[in-house]
């Protein structure tokens, strides 16, 4: 593990049952990288990530975050919960709460901010989000796009230093998705590190320091955007590239 | 393009009083032949109920304006073609309707008790309530508070369980079952759910062995084999032996009430939660149980109702309930034969109870629908 890594999968595998989801999965990311990871459903782009915060758990191999290690020690994984922040591709938003309790609750009960506190917090976080005015409304009253700018706003509450994107905007109707993806790049911009499963190349193009394909369980193929794009190596990418591009 | 979206006024008869007639009783002949024959029924009914129960009724004095003190005396005896019912046997026994055989001195212990447990709920169920939080203080010392009223000790004298009666033991109860079941549900469906598998199948044992059992059968263990498990000496008054199994009864209930809701929780909930750090009470206490139990409201107020009915089984191993009250009244021979008037009152009584409870839970339903749109996401 280098010096100025911050996530590390070492031969990471898991199963589902029988069903071999991630193979001999390496990868590191550095301070402030920005990883783009695409490639067919069912490749396991989203075990992957999930892994990084432990919703999943992996069977064999090691995943240190931050200098912690993700092992069955429910304290550790309590303290990378901490540092790594997840958005959905559903959103999951609290629906009983408002836009503003969803934001604070985790500061108010996790990191025992004081109330006031925390709402202040919370009206920053909209704010980067840009909807400051949604703050007392209920998820159930906002767009898809506005709801996925709160659970943005919901995770960056809790001062992460890497943030995690799971398909963000596939379940987000075209004329929101670009909304949610000047978030991102503003995130970007701010120098957070981010993983983010995501179908949009635009957004891949602009932003990612290096692109991870995945296929089968596997990473196929790292490489920078640039590279990625318009010189794969492996005729999978290769395929890959030319179903989602040219339609 | 003005003159197209600009809105019309609906076409008359579809709106007010005669549109709703004329959608909800008479949109077509067979609805109108239907509406027309339950009109003529109610036609019926209403004035001869109303006549029975109230206005040919004997409550103190019969027609003769004498004071009822048998049954040879209610006018329904004396005049079978006119006389209506005879509440005379409700007013001579209202107290022991209302308290059972408790101490006429003391009976204030039980107003009290009454009244202190309007003022300890009726803050819990409306969250707007003016002060509510101080209220909520006293609603979790109520119980004690009660327990020293109703049973005597810090220098009240002690009145013994079997002395108890009528609604008061009908609301003990009840009361006491619903307030106890409810957080033991919860925590015996969190534990059937539970990722351990040594709490789960505790949970799940417990839970099926209750429901396996009827609630008799319950209450005759409590009566009989509990005291086989108390230590020696220690001597378990009867109210709080059937207390026991009344909870434990509806506690299981309650649990696969719950336990239904937190089915409904989407695996994406626990995700968020545990995504933004939040220990796994925490997860529960804020995230899904809030949203499993508004969705169960409507099954765990069912359960409810049904314990506060099921209450009257304890008739059977000897306390006498606002019906075993109702029951010994009959079988008093000066009032043989005044079983409609008897049962109509034990049977409004509990309706009163009832009917609020649910009407309530519709209260609370509508109330946390408002701006929560839950299920579409």
């Amino acid at each position: 593990m280098s010096e100025d890594s911050i996530i590390s999968l070492k031969n990471v595998n898991k199963w589902f049952g029988e069903f071999h989801v991630l193979k001999d999965v390496d990868l590191e990311v550095k301070k402030k990288e920005r990883i783009v990871v695409c490639g067919p459903s069912g490749s396991g782009k989203s075990t992957m990530i999930r892994c990084i915060n432990r919703l999943e758990e992996h069977q064999e191999g090691t995943i240190i975050v931050d200098g912690i290690e993700l092992t069955g020690n429910l304290k550790n994984i309590d303290s990378v919960r901490k540092e790594v922040g997840m958005v959905f591709q559903q959103f999951n938003l609290f629906p009983h709460l408002s836009v503003k309790e969803n934001i604070t609750l985790a500061p108010i009960w996790v990191k025992k901010m004081p109330k006031a506190e925390a709402e202040e917090l919370a009206m920053e976080q909209l704010e980067i989000v840009k909807i400051p005015e949604q703050a007392n409304k209920y998820p159930g009253q906002l767009s898809g796009g506005q709801q996925q700018r709160v659970a943005i706003a919901r995770s960056l509450a809790m001062k992460p230093n890497i943030m995690l994107f799971d398909e963000p905007t596939s379940a987000l109707d075209p004329e929101m998705i670009k909304e949610v993806l000047d978030v991102m790049v503003d995130l970007a911009d701010g120098g957070m590190t981010m993983i983010v499963v995501t179908h949009e190349m635009g957004f891949a193009k602009t932003v990612a320091n290096r692109m991870v394909f995945m296929d089968e369980g596997r990473i196929v193929e790292e490489a920078s955007p640039d590279k990625f794009f318009n010189n794969p190596e492996s005729d999978r990418t290769k395929l890959f590239l030319s179903q989602i591009l040219n339609h | 393009m003005n003159e197209i979206t600009e809105s019309r006024k609906p076409p008359v008869a579809t709106t007010g009083v005669l549109g709703w007639l004329r959608a909800n009783l008479f949109s077509n002949w067979v609805n109108s032949l239907i509406s027309l024959f339950v009109i003529y029924i109610l036609f019926q009914f209403i004035p001869w109920i109303l006549n029975w129960t109230i206005f040919a009724a004997d409550f103190k004095y019969n027609f003769n304006g004498e004071e009822i003190v048998n049954r040879e005396m209610c006018s329904r005896v004396l005049d079978p073609e006119n006389g209506g019912a005879c509440w005379a046997i409700i007013y001579v026994r209202f107290y022991q309707f209302m308290y059972g055989f408790y101490p006429r001195d003391e009976v204030w212990r039980v107003n009290l008790s009454y009244f202190l447990l309007v003022v300890a709920v009726v803050p819990l169920l409306f969250d707007r309530f003016p002060y509510r939080k101080h209220f909520l203080k006293f609603t979790y010392i109520f119980p004690i508070i009660a327990f020293f009223l109703l049973n005597g000790g810090l220098g009240l004298e002690s009145i013994s369980t079997n002395k108890w009666g009528g609604l008061l033991v009908t609301l003990v109860l009840g009361c006491t079952g619903i307030a106890l079941a409810f957080p033991l549900g919860i925590i015996l469906a969190l534990g059937r759910r539970s990722n351990l598998p040594v709490i789960s199948m505790m949970c799940t044992l417990f839970i099926e062995f209750i429901r396996g059992v009827p609630l008799i059968t319950l209450l005759f263990f409590g009566m009989v084999m509990l005291p086989l498990f108390l230590p020696e000496g220690i001597d378990m008054d009867g109210l709080a032996r059937v207390l026991v199994a009344v909870t434990l009864f509806q506690s299981a209930y309650m649990a696969e009430v719950i336990r239904g809701g937190l089915q409904a929780i989407p695996q994406g909930q626990y995700e968020a939660a545990r995504s933004i750090g939040l220990s796994y009470w925490q997860m529960n206490m804020k995230v899904v149980l809030p949203q499993a139990i508004r969705i169960s409201i409507p099954s765990i107020v069912n359960t409810s109702i049904g314990l506060f009915k099921d209450t009257t089984l304890v008739i059977i191993v000897g306390l006498l309930d606002l019906l075993g009250i109702g029951r010994g009244a009959l079988a008093d021979t000066t009032w043989l034969g005044l079983a409609y008037e008897v049962y109509f009152f034990v049977s409004l009584v509990f309706f009163i109870f009832t009917f609020a409870m649910s009407r309530y839970s519709l209260y609370l339903e509508k109330k946390l629908k408002t701006g929560i749109n839950m299920g579409a996401d």
